[in-house]
């Protein structure tokens, strides 16, 4: 039962999520900042955008942070690929990347985080709201994930 | 917001992203084909990366502003800026359905960028994106 459950086994799971954990604790720990990821896909637009909502203050603040924060969790994919590490290759139809990176896009900043801010951050924090948009984007996504296989 | 030691406080923010991504790519998460495994039950492993990565975190967020009370480079602890709404709940599932279409969400992306699958440029575009129009959306709406 458990094999069936775990066909890999937990050890990279527990392994990865611990060190993940650790990288949001220390960002925590070092700035007082809630270490989110999605954020950065709208401060980003800051530079170039002059618009309200691109320069309120919440987002020019946080542009240079979250700027590097981005290229941290880059490079620490690279380090992991530069070590050689085990990797299998990934092969997702490039519309479906497209598609389903502009709902995750969109939804992201429309729902007020991901599943790094919600999901680490938010219930790290014991909030009740993160708590409902997890259940809500991870209920949204069994079900969409099931339909998909049912209609292949 | 002007940092107090503005080079440790870059160099902690890139370690911590580093490690961030580094785990990432550890848990198999930058790999979306792990993600929809998980989300088609075929492999719960996910459960352990996220478990994980709040265990360690629930800790930290509820015990470390009780002993100290600043941050250690001397910064406020902050809050996350989040209120729920029927809005927020119609981004969640907009967002569940974009993960559940291609296994890919903001941190997976950019570690699995970093680590050489440069099919996820497709996807960070598509988060550029949704995330100029949710601006753009956002700004008519105030308007």
């Amino acid at each position: 039962m458990l094999s069936s459950l775990f066909p890999n086994g937990i050890a990279p799971f527990a392994i990865g999520g611990s060190l993940m954990g650790l990288g949001v604790a220390l960002l925590y720990v070092s700035t007082g900042r809630p270490g989110g990821v999605s954020t950065f896909f709208s401060s980003s637009w800051s530079w170039l955008l002059r618009t309200a909502f691109f320069r309120q203050a919440s987002l020019v603040d946080s542009r240079n942070w979250r700027l590097i924060y981005t290229l941290g969790l880059i490079l620490g994919g690279a380090l992991y690929a530069l070590l050689g590490l085990p990797m299998e290759a990934s092969h997702i139809p490039a519309w479906k990347l497209a598609v389903g990176g502009l709902l995750i896009g969109f939804g992201a900043r429309l729902g007020g985080g991901c599943t790094s801010g919600h999901g680490i951050c938010g219930m790290a924090s014991l909030s009740a709201g993160s708590l409902v948009m997890v259940v809500t984007f991870l209920g949204a996504g069994i079900v969409t994930a099931h339909l998909l296989r049912w209609l292949a | 917001m002007s940092a107090p030691r503005p080079v440790l406080d870059a160099a902690a923010t890139l370690a911590s992203g580093l490690l961030f991504g580094f785990g990432l790519a550890w848990s198999t998460m930058i790999r979306p084909e792990s993600v929809l495994a998980f989300l088609t039950f075929d492999d719960l492993g996910l459960l352990f990366v996220l478990g994980c990565a709040v265990a360690i975190n629930l800790v930290i967020y509820q015990l470390v502003p009780r002993w100290r009370r600043q941050t250690l480079l001397g910064t406020e602890f902050q809050q996350r800026p989040f209120e729920l709404n029927g809005t927020a709940v119609v981004g969640g599932i907009l967002f569940g359905i974009g993960w559940g279409l291609c296994g890919v969400c903001p941190g997976p992306a950019l570690a699995g960028l970093g680590a050489g699958n440069g099919d996820l440029l497709v996807a960070l575009a598509g988060i550029f994106a949704g995330a100029l129009l949710h601006g753009l959306w956002e700004g008519r709406r105030a308007a």
